[in-house]
C-alpha cells in the first residue's frame, strides 16, 4: 500500500468535486470462519450464490418487519441531497458513494427492485438493480465507511439516519457470512474475557494496583482503584481502553480521584470490565442485549446501588438510549424483569450516570475544589462526540451533553475555545474512527474522515494558539492520537475531560 | 370521455386511499425496538409535537442543512398547498368562506409552485452531487408536477375553460350522478395528469409526507432512562 498522508485542507471548505470510485478499494478484513462462527454467524459466504442472495433477500424482508427505521427510511428518501455534503467521509474522499443518501440507495436500489411494484416492474425507471455478487462488494465496501455518526440524520428534512441503515447492511452481511473481522473479533472476546482487548481479570487486577501506587507516589493520597467490591455504591462500566491507552488512562485517574474526594464507594467488575458495545455497530440486536447484559449480571452480584458510565461515546449511546430497553437499568419499568434491577438501583439518581454527570453534580454542589492554574499549560478546545451530541443526553435539559462537559473544563481550567459554528455540538463531525473502523487496515479512511475536524482544529490552534483537545469518548482519543501527527499535531493535543479534572483537583484539604 | 374520466378518477381515488392506508398501516405496525431520536431532543410529548410541527410547516432541519433546497422546497410546498386549498371550491357547494377568502391568491401560489419547481429541477440538473443520487423518476416526478402546474395556469392564462362546468361534473362525482366534462384539451391534460400523480403516489418518494409522521429520529421522546420502551419482539428474548 502506498504511503498514507492526509489529505490537504480546504482553502474554503466548500464541496468537494466528485470522485467516483476513489474509494471503492478501501474495505477491512473480512472475518474468518473462527471469528465468525464464535458469536452465531455463518462462518463464510455459500459457494452457491444464489443461497447467498435469496438469504439477503430474506435476511432483508426480516430487517423490514422489525424496525420502523429502516422501513420508513428506505420509503421516504426524496433525493433532495441536503445530507449529500454533510458526510466527513464524502469531504475526505470525495467519492460520491460516501454521500449519506448514496449510501443508503446502495441498499435502497435493491429493496425497491425485491419490495416494492415500480421496482418490480420498472428497475431502470427507479433506481432499483438485482442483487449481485458486485453489489454486496460494494455494500461491504461503503457501509465500512460510514461510522454511524448521525451527523446526516440531523440534516435530513426526515430525519433519515444514515446510520441504522449501515446497521442492517453489516447486520445482513454478518447473517451471510461476510462479516467484517475488526469488529466480529471483538465482541469475541467481549464474551470470553469480559472487554474488548482481551485484557484477562489478573491483568486488570495488577494494572489498577500499578495505578495505585502511581498515583500515590504524584499525590502522596491513598486513592483507590477497587475491583470488584460486593456492596460498593457505584459500579463504573468505562471502555477498557481506559486501563492502560494513552492517553486515556488519565481520565481513569480523574474519575478516581472524583470518587475519592465524593467520598462514594465505587468499584469496577472484571466480568463488566468495558463499556463498549460493538454490537451496536453490527447492528445485531442479540449481541447488542448479550453485551450489555454483562453488566446486568455484575450489578446485580455486586449489589450496587448506581450505575456510572466512564468516557466513551458510543458505550454512553447505547448505556444512556438502550439500557433500560436491553437490560433494564433506568426507571418507569413494569415488568418483573427490570424491576428485579430497578427495586435494587437507588432511583433518587439518574440510572445509569455519566460520569460528566456525577463530577458537574458534585462541582455544583461545592464537593470539589481545584487549582485552575494546574491547567493553564493548556488551550482547550472541546471536540463533541458524535454519538454523544446527537444520540444522547446528560442531565436534565436537551443539550445538557454539551453543556456539563464543557462545564466541567471551564470549572478546571482558565482557557477555553471553542471551534467554529457548524463543526460543534449536533453539528459536530466525527473523530474518523467510530462505528468499527478503528483498524489498521482502514487508516486511510480514517485520515480522510479527520479532514473536516481537523480543519476545525487548526482554525482555533491559528487564532488562538489552542495546544488541547478534550473529549469524552475512547474511540476519539485512539483515533486522534494516531491521525493527529498526520495532521501535523503533537499527539497529546488530545486528552479526556477527566484528565483536566485531573490535573487540576485537590484532594488535600477535603 | 366523460365517463372515462369519472372511472379514472374513482380508480384514482381508490388507489390513492387503499395504497396510503396501507402504507401507513405498515409504517404503524412495524415496531421502533429502540430509542433514537436524534438529540438533542424533545423530553416531553408536546415538545415533540412542536419538533415535528417545525418540520411539516418550517423545514427545520432542511433550513439547517441547505437554503437553496430550503427555498425551492419552501415555494413549491407552500404553493402547492395554497392551490390545493384553492380548488376546494370545485368540491364544495356553497364554497366555504374561508376557501373563498384565499381565492385571489391562487393565480401566484400557482405561480409560487412553479417558480419553486424549477429551482429545485435546475439544482438537479446542475449541482453534480444532486445530478448523481437521481434517478429518471426523480426527473420525471418534477416534470409530472411542472406539467400539472402549467396546464393548470395556462386555463387561467391561455384558453379559460368551462369551470362552472368542471365543478359540475366533481360535485356529481361525489354525489355518483354522472354531469359531463366541458371537451377541453388542455382541461383533460390537466386532469389526466393529477390523476397519474395520485396513483403513482402511494408507490414513490412522495411517501415521504405520510413518513415524516413516523420517522423514530423526529417523532421519539427522549426519555430513556425514566421509562422502559421495548418492542415485544425485543421483550420475547428476555422469556
Ligand atoms: S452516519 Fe455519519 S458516517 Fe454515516 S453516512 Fe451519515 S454522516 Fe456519514
Ligand atoms: S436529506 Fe434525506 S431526503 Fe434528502 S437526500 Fe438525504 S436522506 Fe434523502
Amino acid at each position: 500500500m502506498a504511503e498514507i498522508t492526509a489529505p490537504a485542507y480546504r482553502i474554503i471548505p466548500i464541496i468537494p468535486a466528485l470522485k467516483p470510485d476513489a474509494m471503492v478499494e478501501s474495505k477491512p478484513y473480512v472475518a474468518s470462519d473462527k471469528i465468525q462462527e464464535a458469536i452465531g454467524f455463518p462462518g463464510k459466504l455459500a459457494d452457491d450464490w444464489q443461497v447467498t442472495h435469496d438469504a439477503v433477500i430474506a435476511k432483508m424482508g426480516e430487517l423490514l418487519s422489525k424496525y420502523r427505521s429502516l422501513k420508513v427510511y428506505l420509503d421516504a428518501c426524496v433525493h433532495c441531497g441536503a445530507c449529500s455534503d454533510k458526510c466527513h467521509y464524502f469531504i475526505g474522499t470525495q467519492d460520491p458513494k460516501n454521500m449519506p443518501v448514496a449510501r443508503q440507495d446502495l441498499m435502497r436500489s435493491v429493496y425497491r427492485r425485491y419490495f416494492t411494484l415500480p421496482g418490480k416492474l420498472f428497475p431502470k425507471l427507479v433506481g432499483a438493480r438485482d442483487l449481485t455478487k458486485e453489489v454486496l462488494d460494494e455494500w461491504y465496501s461503503y457501509y465500512n465507511q460510514c461510522s454511524e455518526c448521525r451527523r446526516c440524520s440531523v440534516f435530513c428534512p426526515y430525519g433519515i439516519d444514515t446510520a441504522e441503515i449501515t446497521m442492517a447492511a453489516k447486520e445482513i452481511l454478518d447473517s451471510v457470512g461476510y462479516g467484517q473481522k475488526y469488529s466480529n473479533e471483538i465482541i469475541g472476546k467481549v464474551h470470553k474475557i469480559g472487554n474488548n482487548l482481551g485484557l484477562p481479570p489478573p491483568a486488570l487486577l495488577d494494572t489498577l494496583e500499578g495505578l495505585e501506587e502511581d498515583v500515590k507516589e504524584d499525590t502522596g493520597i491513598d486513592v483507590r482503584f477497587p475491583l470488584d467490591v460486593k456492596g460498593a455504591e457505584v459500579l463504573l462500566i468505562t471502555p477498557s481502553a481506559d486501563f492502560f491507552a494513552e492517553p486515556h488512562i488519565d481520565s481513569l485517574i480523574g474519575y478516581a480521584k472524583v470518587f475519592h474526594a465524593s467520598g462514594v464507594s465505587w468499584t469496577l467488575s472484571s466480568m463488566a470490565s468495558e463499556a463498549g458495545n460493538f454490537g451496536m455497530f453490527i447492528g445485531n440486536y442479540e449481541q447488542l442485549r448479550k453485551i450489555a447484559l454483562r453488566v446486568r449480571e455484575a450489578a446485580l452480584e455486586l449489589g450496587v446501588k448506581r450505575i456510572v458510565v466512564g468516557e466513551c461515546g458510543h458505550a454512553w449511546r447505547v448505556a444512556y438510549s438502550f439500557w433500560n430497553t436491553l437490560i433494564g437499568v433506568g426507571a418507569g419499568a413494569s415488568d418483573p424483569y427490570a424491576i428485579q434491577l430497578q427495586n435494587q438501583l437507588d432511583l433518587r439518581y439518574k440510572q445509569p450516570m455519566h460520569i460528566c454527570e456525577f463530577t458537574w453534580d458534585l462541582i455544583e454542589r461545592g464537593g470539589l475544589s481545584f487549582d485552575k492554574e494546574a491547567n493553564d499549560k493548556h488551550i482547550i478546545t472541546f471536540h463533541d462526540s458524535c454519538n454523544v451530541a446527537r444520540a444522547s443526553r446528560m442531565g436534565d435539559f436537551a443539550g445538557g451533553q454539551f453543556e456539563i462537559p464543557r462545564n466541567i473544563i471551564k470549572a478546571c481550567a482558565n482557557n477555553f475555545v471553542e471551534m467554529r459554528d457548524g463543526a460543534t455540538r449536533e453539528q459536530t463531525f466525527c473523530c474518523g474512527g467510530g462505528g468499527g473502523l478503528l483498524t489498521d487496515e482502514l487508516l486511510d479512511l480514517r485520515v480522510k474522515g479527520a479532514l473536516p475536524r481537523m480543519e476545525a482544529l487548526q482554525q482555533v490552534k491559528d487564532s488562538h494558539d489552542v495546544n488541547f483537545m478534550a473529549t469524552i469518548c475512547a474511540i476519539c482519543k485512539a483515533q486522534f492520537t494516531k491521525v493527529l501527527p498526520m495532521y501535523g499535531f503533537d499527539r497529546r493535543v488530545v486528552g479526556g475531560v477527566h484528565q483536566l479534572v485531573s490535573n487540576a483537583i485537590k484532594l488535600g484539604d477535603k | 370521455m366523460s365517463l372515462l374520466f369519472a372511472l379514472l378518477f374513482y380508480l384514482a381515488i381508490l388507489v390513492l386511499a387503499l395504497g396510503l392506508g396501507y402504507k401507513v398501516y405498515d409504517f404503524a405496525r412495524t415496531p421502533a425496538p429502540l430509542l433514537i431520536p436524534t438529540t438533542p431532543a424533545p423530553t416531553t410529548q408536546g415538545g415533540v409535537a412542536l419538533r415535528m410541527a417545525r418540520e411539516v410547516f418550517l423545514f427545520e432541519s432542511l433550513f439547517k442543512s441547505n437554503l437553496w433546497i430550503w427555498g425551492a422546497g419552501m415555494m413549491f410546498h407552500a404553493g402547492l398547498a395554497l392551490v390545493l386549498i384553492r380548488h376546494l371550491r370545485y368540491f364544495t357547494e356553497p364554497v366555504w368562506s374561508w376557501v373563498a377568502l384565499i381565492q385571489p391568491f391562487g393565480i401566484y401560489a400557482g405561480l409560487l409552485m412553479g417558480a419553486g419547481l424549477c429551482g429545485l429541477w435546475i439544482r438537479r440538473i446542475f449541482v453534480e452531487r444532486i445530478r448523481y443520487i437521481s434517478t429518471p423518476s426523480d426527473h420525471l416526478m418534477l416534470a409530472l408536477l411542472l406539467a400539472i402546474a402549467a396546464s393548470g395556469l395556462s386555463m387561467k392564462f391561455i384558453s379559460h375553460t368551462d369551470i362552472v362546468g368542471v365543478k359540475n361534473f366533481f360535485l356529481g362525482m361525489m354525489h355518483l350522478n354522472l354531469q359531463p366534462l366541458p371537451a377541453d384539451g388542455v382541461l383533460y391534460l390537466h386532469l389526466l395528469l393529477v390523476a397519474a400523480l395520485m396513483l403513482i403516489f402511494p408507490f414513490s418518494k412522495l411517501l415521504h409526507a405520510p413518513g415524516v409522521f413516523f420517522s423514530p429520529s423526529r417523532n421519539q421522546i427522549d426519555n430513556p432512562r425514566e421509562k422502559r420502551h421495548i418492542a415485544p419482539w425485543a421483550a420475547d428474548l428476555e422469556k
